[in-house]
């Protein structure tokens, strides 16, 4: 069983996201999900200022196996990008949940985090995978 | 119920990711594909290789045989041990598989085929066989190793003993002899020097462990196809099939036209094929920007479409590699493009060859 933060909310479709405060959050992508994915080789990521809504695909983890989508699970601005990845797309795989972070959104509506899963309903979605 | 190696429990011991390979229960990686790439082409990884199919071929015939079976002419094979690389094709002169073909005698061969094609292989084997005097025996027995890189063989040499090693002394790529207990060969699947290790399976997981300790890394599935493809070596059932002549498959230093008088299995398709120069070719591709090509995109080309059979990250070269069929008349070192993730990008064509001995050859 991957680890999966109890701080952090989730996406169904394999993003975390973490409150940092004044309305920024932090995305990444789960232990779980790096781990389908095998050893990442190219991460796409959106720019800063770019408006994103919730469900868009905003970038793009490419692994030696496969290209995966990753969604907006909020809507809001992005405000910076993880730049470490264009050199070592592998922080995704070794710290999925620290270093291997993507991009961090301005978000809109703070309200709309509570519409995210916690860690027990993330961990329930992937069982039923 | 899959089939297991009987190295199984090493690779469960030893951390690694399992997933069905037609039927059989085998080792995607050990924790990082790309880190047990980089360990054979720097240094030594090994492969459990046990699910591949052992064929050995006997009999006053067995040359006669041969001869018709594969389209390269094992009667060129005069030095005992020496291996061969071909592929049999049937009437249509489409491949049923490739395969290494190792050479004892006229009357004694020995054929590695493919695990995903055994079935079809062995029933086309022995129905070809019919007319001849030879005895087809499947040597399910033995299991390999395959032990790759430029330290595999000294740290293999650490393992054998006085009289193996003066077995395989000065070995050249694809030869094979018997050390033993163990069948050494000098072919593999990587662009590296090294050894392939049959040997009786209740004897694999005590060659397997040794070799752990003397410093060879496990390497599961992931790795062998990235390394196979740069390499350029194909893969059955994605760069050929039996929908493919060896000619659309850049197998044709595998076909031997001379003699004429020599009837191999395909050899009229073929001969007319190769006539008519109509077959399209497998290429190298070669994107040096950010994306990875994958199996079945399609290429455009000047003389028209073609696909990509396979492709991957290379982790040597640190972009994206393929091989994919085009038009005959796609001229290497143009640039053609491949339609990527709903984006056009442009690819160079080269030889399907990326990387031999641990350097770029392209």
């Amino acid at each position: 069983m991957s680890n999966i933060p109890s701080e952090l909310k989730y996406a169904t479709s394999h993003e975390w996201v973490r409150n940092e405060g004044n309305g920024v959050v932090t995305v990444g992508i789960t232990e779980h999900a790096q781990d389908l994915l095998g050893d990442m080789v190219f991460v796409e990521l959106p720019e800063v200022g770019d408006t994103v809504s919730t469900g868009d695909d905003v970038a793009v983890a490419e692994s030696v196996k496969a290209a995966s989508d990753i969604y907006a699970p909020v809507t809001g601005e992005v405000v910076e990008v993880n730049e470490d990845l264009e050199d070592s797309p592998e922080l995704v795989n070794s710290d999925a949940f620290g270093d291997g972070w993507l991009f961090k959104l301005k978000i809109e509506d703070e309200g709309e985090l509570d519409s995210l899963l916690d860690a027990e309903g993330y961990a329930n979605s992937i069982d039923e995978d | 119920m899959s089939n297991k190696t009987v190295l199984h429990a090493k690779h469960i011991e030893a951390g690694a990711k399992m997933v069905d390979f037609y039927g059989w229960d085998m080792p995607i990686n050990y924790g990082s594909q790309i880190e047990e790439h980089h360990a054979v082409r720097t240094d030594a990884g090994m492969f459990d290789v046990s699910h591949m199919t052992i064929v050995d071929v006997q009999g006053q015939d067995a040359q006669a045989f041969l001869r018709r079976l594969v389209i390269n002419d094992v009667a060129k094979l005069d030095v005992a041990g020496k291996a061969l690389y071909t592929g049999m094709c049937n009437e249509e002169g489409g491949v049923i598989d490739d395969l290494i073909v190792y050479f004892f005698t006229t009357t004694d061969y020995r054929l590695v085929v493919n695990s995903a094609t055994r079935e079809k292989d062995l029933a086309w084997i022995n129905a070809q066989s019919a007319e001849f005097d030879v005895v087809i025996t499947e040597r399910p027995e033995f299991a390999m190793i395959a032990v790759q890189g430029p330290q595999a063989k000294a740290k293999v040499a650490t393992l054998l003993s006085a009289e193996q090693n003066k077995a395989v002394e000065g070995m050249k790529p694809f030869f094979s002899a018997q050390a033993g207990d163990l069948f050494i060969a000098t072919t593999g699947y990587t662009g590296e020097n090294g050894y392939e290790i049959a040997l009786p399976a209740e004897q694999a997981a005590d060659l397997w462990q040794q070799l752990l300790d003397a410093g060879v890394k496990p390497c599961g599935l992931g790795a062998r196809d990235t390394l196979r493809l740069e390499a350029g070596m194909n893969l059955y059932g994605l760069d050929m099939d039996e929908s493919v002549s060896p000619l659309a498959a850049n197998m044709a230093w595998t076909i031997s036209w001379e003699p004429e008088d020599r009837n191999f299995n395909g050899r009229e398709v073929l001969a007319a094929q190769r006539a008519a120069g109509d077959q399209p070719k497998l290429v190298g591709l070669v994107l040096e920007e950010k994306g990875v090509l994958r199996t079945g995109l399609k290429v455009i080309t000047a003389a028209g479409e073609g696909i990509i059979t396979s492709g991957t990250f290379s982790p040597t070269l640190g972009h994206s590699i393929a091989m994919a069929r085009v038009p005959r008349s796609t001229a290497l070192g143009s640039t053609v493009e491949v339609e990527m993730r709903k984006k056009l990008v442009k690819v160079q064509v080269i030889k399907p060859s990326f990387v031999r001995n641990g350097k770029k050859v392209f």
